[in-house]
């Protein structure tokens, strides 16, 4: 049962030491040179404006909640969709129930203008 | 089988260091991100106990979910990179009591789960923890709590949209 | 598989998670410490009720999580729009600044 897992473990292991040796290989291999271009925060990018330590905007948090609450539901509908065709039509009409009742707090949300961005 | 202790062990260490780190840590960010490696080791632990479906949802609710909204948390209350310059102010003898609390919590519970006479392991036990069994139970015996559940939420979506906007 | 690691250990384990998480709640004063050690001490009870079912074949445990999982998420989404509420009028997310109830 657990050996099924074992190339999940092995796989774990290879990606963490190939990443650590890599980073360390850059770190001692490398070359340092450092020039304008090359220590500013985006490379070949935009440059930055303004600070990253400023607070962001609440709007952010309303999508992170309205996340969170449809990754529940994604969770209790993995065991159903699962069980579907044994269970039969109650575990069904359950299911819409769940559905329903998430849902009218997502439309409540729309209407009152949760997610509208500006 | 020592592959299995090996592992048990390895995963035991990342929870409780990470744990150490969430609560000792000076930086809000890092203890943020010392709770993503307990959330694994967690995670871990659940495969390890043949709990695989438990253990995807801990890493989609609590990493993808409730670490997230945690890490929001910090960027929309404090500077990110600040020391939390309170967490030291609290007396030595304050924290030597909450610590001997703890301590005495921890060792009262092992020691009772020591003491206790387990049952006898069922032999059919490797296979009842998967999804088949949860979902035939959860569609069930437990539709009512499944219901609440979806009621619980649907407050929670709303009372945190009304807490959390402005005016 | 199991008997490798006995169910003493899984118990041990999570009540010493339980211990460190109890020991945050009592000495930190960010709310947000505060509620990442809740996190803690919630992840030690659904590691408890995982090993026990697993050990004895019960499948009442992994669904008791499944709840706890939803309603973990349901408080982190309340609470932390509380402690946002609380920054929002009050500057601050340090428990022992906010005794405006106190009496």
């Amino acid at each position: 049962m657990i050996e099924t897992y074992l190339p999940l473990i092995i796989m774990l292991v290879f990606g963490f030491g190939i990443a650590v040796v890599f980073m360390l290989l850059s770190e001692w291999l490398g070359a340092r040179r450092f020039t304008p271009g090359k220590v500013s925060t985006y490379e070949s990018g935009m440059p930055p404006r303004g600070t990253a330590r400023e607070r962001f905007s609440v709007k952010f948090y309303m999508i992170a909640v309205s996340f969170i609450v449809f990754d529940v539901e994604v969770v209790f509908m993995y065991p159903w969709a699962v069980q579907l065709g044994t269970l039969g039509i109650s575990a069904f009409i359950a299911m819409m129930f769940f559905i329903a009742i998430l849902f009218a707090g997502y439309f409540w949300e729309l209407r009152k203008g949760g997610l509208d961005w500006d | 089988m020592a592959l299995y202790d090996v592992i048990f062990y390895l995963f035991a260490t990342i929870v409780l260091v990470s744990a150490g780190g969430v609560v000792f840590s000076r930086k809000m960010m890092y203890s943020a991100f010392s709770l993503l490696f307990t959330f694994f080791g967690v995670s871990g632990l659940y495969v390890l106990l043949s709990a695989d479906f438990i253990a995807v949802t801990q890493i989609m609710v609590y990493v993808g979910g409730i670490l997230v909204l945690i890490i929001f948390g910090v960027m929309l209350t404090t500077k990110i990179t600040g020391v939390d310059i309170k967490s030291g102010t609290l007396g030595a003898f304050q924290m030597g009591i909450a610590g001997l609390a703890s301590l005495a919590i921890a060792v009262f519970m092992i020691i009772m789960s020591m003491n206790t006479q387990w049952m006898q392991k069922d032999p059919l036990a490797e296979t009842s923890t998967t999804v088949e069994a949860i979902g035939g139970l959860l569609f069930t015996e437990y539709l009512l709590a499944f219901g609440v559940a979806a009621i619980l939420l649907l407050v929670a979506f709303i009372g945190a949209a009304l807490i959390a906007r402005r005016k | 598989m199991l008997e490798s690691i006995p169910l003493e250990y899984y118990l041990g384990l999570s009540a010493i998670i339980f211990a460190i998480g109890a020991v945050g709640v009592m000495t930190r004063k960010n709310a947000i410490i505060i509620f990442m050690s809740i996190e803690l001490m919630l992840n030690a009870v659904n590691l408890t009720f995982i090993s026990i079912s697993s050990f004895f074949g019960n499948t009442g445990g992994p669904i008791f999580v499944l709840f706890v999982m939803a309603v973990a998420a349901a408080e982190a989404a309340v609470g932390l729009a509380i402690v946002l509420a609380l920054f929002r009028l009050k500057k601050t997310v340090y428990v022992d600044e906010v005794n405006t109830l106190k009496w």
